[in-house]
């Protein structure tokens, strides 16, 4: 039975040493630089002391990252990803909430330290390499894991302001890896092409596949982004058959007509999620690349990467939604109405997930934790753990999943999970800010902030930048003489929605970003 | 001209347009940015721009914004 992830590498390292694993324009590392260098930063961090605990890893986004990753779970500690994208006070409260007693950097991260709550080890991963690999002292570590202990922790967006830290183990993430490549189909052939960054858990997708299959992982430079042909063009150069990109992404490609110039015409598998994908863009892809196979997913991060897949098997006109489908194998997905029984058939019910799948919870909040991660309902016999998600589905009447809305005040924006409650916390932590709300224009996707106060809405702008990810700055910031109240006494969000999804045009408003 | 800078300056107030000739070599603006950017000059100047003039050396300045806006009126 597999106890540890790195055993993917173990045995991929011992078929396939000289095979490209991870690869960007500049670099390519094999199997064997993987195994090697993994096991020598592993080594260093174990003498130094090192062992079941954090481990920041502060490092520009490259395949020697990954590296950097592998060498803390060969100490047997965990990873943190952190990145320098992340605004200031972010990282602070991060570095706070986990009190790490080492950060790996490189070059260019290094001096970002200066200035954070840190006053721990300080690695840098280039010199690191340099370290003797003692195998006994690994091999003492192995020994002693189990498939419970942890490996990462990936930071996500929390209402009340501070991010929450998901805490993941060698058996969730076996488990979803397994399942994730039989979904996909991956194989020794498969060259992957990495959008997502590494400090989120949508990135196990291309990192462990490759490690268990022996394929190859090219990491896409971010600018690339912006400039869809650039994007084609590299797809191509690489011979990229595989991705799994955030949808607007893909949305970049086709919105902009690119796929009329020329197509990625490796690519076999397309999977795509943490969005709705508009069926307009999605047919445009479809229409450009008929053979290849479409692939939704769905899943939170505190189920340890996606939950849910759906392979697109027929037509969909522009008001339908494509579906969630249904679990991996070895997941369970539980609706639960406001009763929390089972609804009917058709009927809509908050989705929950029951599994090996879930993670261990959130680092250092056991009370958040304890709010989602909670006793199935529906078993009165003995503990068994369902996850939360706080989002609406139903089933359609091809029994496949459906999403319908989020609970609450969560939003997709950018591809990313956003609380709009941290947004509002972030705006309340400026002087003199007397109320603020946050809504969500779907159909435009922008972030509209309602604020009292009397400072300026540019001035507002320029400290919500300083404080949040460049995804979460609202795109429209207005001033108001007062915060509209329902009857409870709690801010009206519903009447603030309706007001700007009436009034978005001839109302000066500032935009922010 | 001017709506470019306006458009740009939307973004970024702090930014001095008229004179920056390296926006996206030194990543002032990014990718939520071009996006907005081609919203917006879409409609303001009523061009659809095509992907292939979607290039860095379209966007690196105000001045190489407004001659890709012009030459797209033109057609």
């Amino acid at each position: 039975m597999q106890k540890n992830v790195m055993e993917y590498l173990e045995h991929t390292v011992k078929r396939l040493p000289d095979k490209v694993a991870y690869a960007n324009e500049d670099t390519q590392i094999t199997f064997q630089q993987v195994y090697d260098r993994s096991r020598a930063i592993a080594t260093l961090l174990s003498n130094d002391g090192f062992y079941k605990e954090p481990i920041v890893v502060f490092m520009e986004k490259h395949p020697n990252e990954i590296v950097a990753f592998y060498g803390v779970i060969y100490a047997g500690n965990y990873y943190v990803p952190v990145d320098e994208e992340m605004p200031r006070y972010r990282l602070e409260l991060i570095f706070k909430s986990l009190q790490p007693r080492a950060v790996i950097c490189d070059e260019n991260t290094q001096r970002l330290l200066k200035g954070l709550p840190f006053d721990g080890k300080v690695y840098r991963y280039d010199e690191m390499l340099a370290t003797a690999v003692d195998e006994e002292v690994l091999d003492r570590i192995r020994d002693k894991q189990i498939d419970i202990d942890p490996i990462y922790i990936v930071f996500t967006s929390g209402s009340t302001g501070v991010p929450k830290g998901v805490v993941a183990c060698h058996r969730s993430v076996i488990d979803y890896i397994d399942n994730l490549s039989e979904v996909l189909r991956v194989d020794e052939n498969t060259i992957f092409g990495n959008q997502t960054p590494f400090y989120v858990d949508a990135c196990l997708k291309e990192l462990y596949p490759t490690l268990k299959f022996g394929a190859t992982a090219y990491i896409i430079p971010k600018s690339y982004f912006m400039f869809p042909m650039k994007l084609v063009e590299f797809l191509n150069k690489y011979e990229i058959n595989t991705i799994c990109w955030v949808v607007s992404a893909l949305t970049m490609i086709s919105a902009f007509g690119a796929l009329d110039k020329e197509v990625p015409k490796f690519l076999h598998t397309i999977a795509f999620g943490s969005e709705l994908f508009p069926i307009k863009q999605f047919n445009i892809w479809r229409t450009h690349l008929p053979d290849a196979r479409f692939i939704n997913l769905y899943g939170p991060t505190e189920a340890t990467g996606m939950s849910c897949y759906y392979e697109v098997n027929r037509e969909f006109g522009p008001d339908e939604l494509i579906p969630i489908g249904r679990p991996f194998s070895n997941t369970e997905i539980i609706l639960l109405d406001e009763n929390n029984q089972v609804p009917k058939p058709g009927e809509e019910g908050e989705i929950c997930i029951r599994g090996t799948s879930l993670t261990l919870g959130y680092y250092n909040n056991f009370e958040k934790t304890a709010e989602v991660f909670v006793q199935n309902p529906l078993n009165k016999s003995y503990p068994e753990l369902i996850y939360r998600t706080g989002d609406i589905g139903k089933y359609n009447e091809y029994g496949e999943l459906v999403f319908v809305s989020r609970k609450d005040n969560q939003i997709k924006h950018m591809g990313h999970r956003i609380e709009l409650g941290e947004i509002e916390m972030a705006a309340s932590g400026m002087d003199g800010m007397k109320s603020a709300c946050c809504i969500f224009d779907d159909i435009k996707k922008k972030i509209v902030l309602y604020y009292v106060a009397d400072a300026p809405a540019s001035e507002l702008a320029a400290y919500l930048k300083s404080k949040l990810p460049r995804y979460m700055v609202p795109n429209v910031i207005e001033a108001l003489e007062r915060m509209p109240l329902t009857p409870n006494g709690k801010i009206d969000r519903v009447y603030l929605k309706s007001k700007y999804m009436t009034e978005k045009t001839g109302k000066p408003q500032v935009d922010s970003r | 001209m001017e709506t470019v800078l306006e458009i740009l300056r939307g973004l970024h107030p702090e930014i001095d347009f008229e004179s920056c000739d390296s926006l996206v070599d030194d990543k002032i603006i990014d990718s939520f940015d071009i996006v907005s950017i081609i919203s917006d000059l879409n409609d303001e100047f009523d061009i659809t721009i095509p992907a292939e003039e979607i290039v860095p050396e379209n966007f690196n300045s105000a001045k190489a914004i407004y001659a890709m806006v012009e030459r797209l009126m033109e057609e």
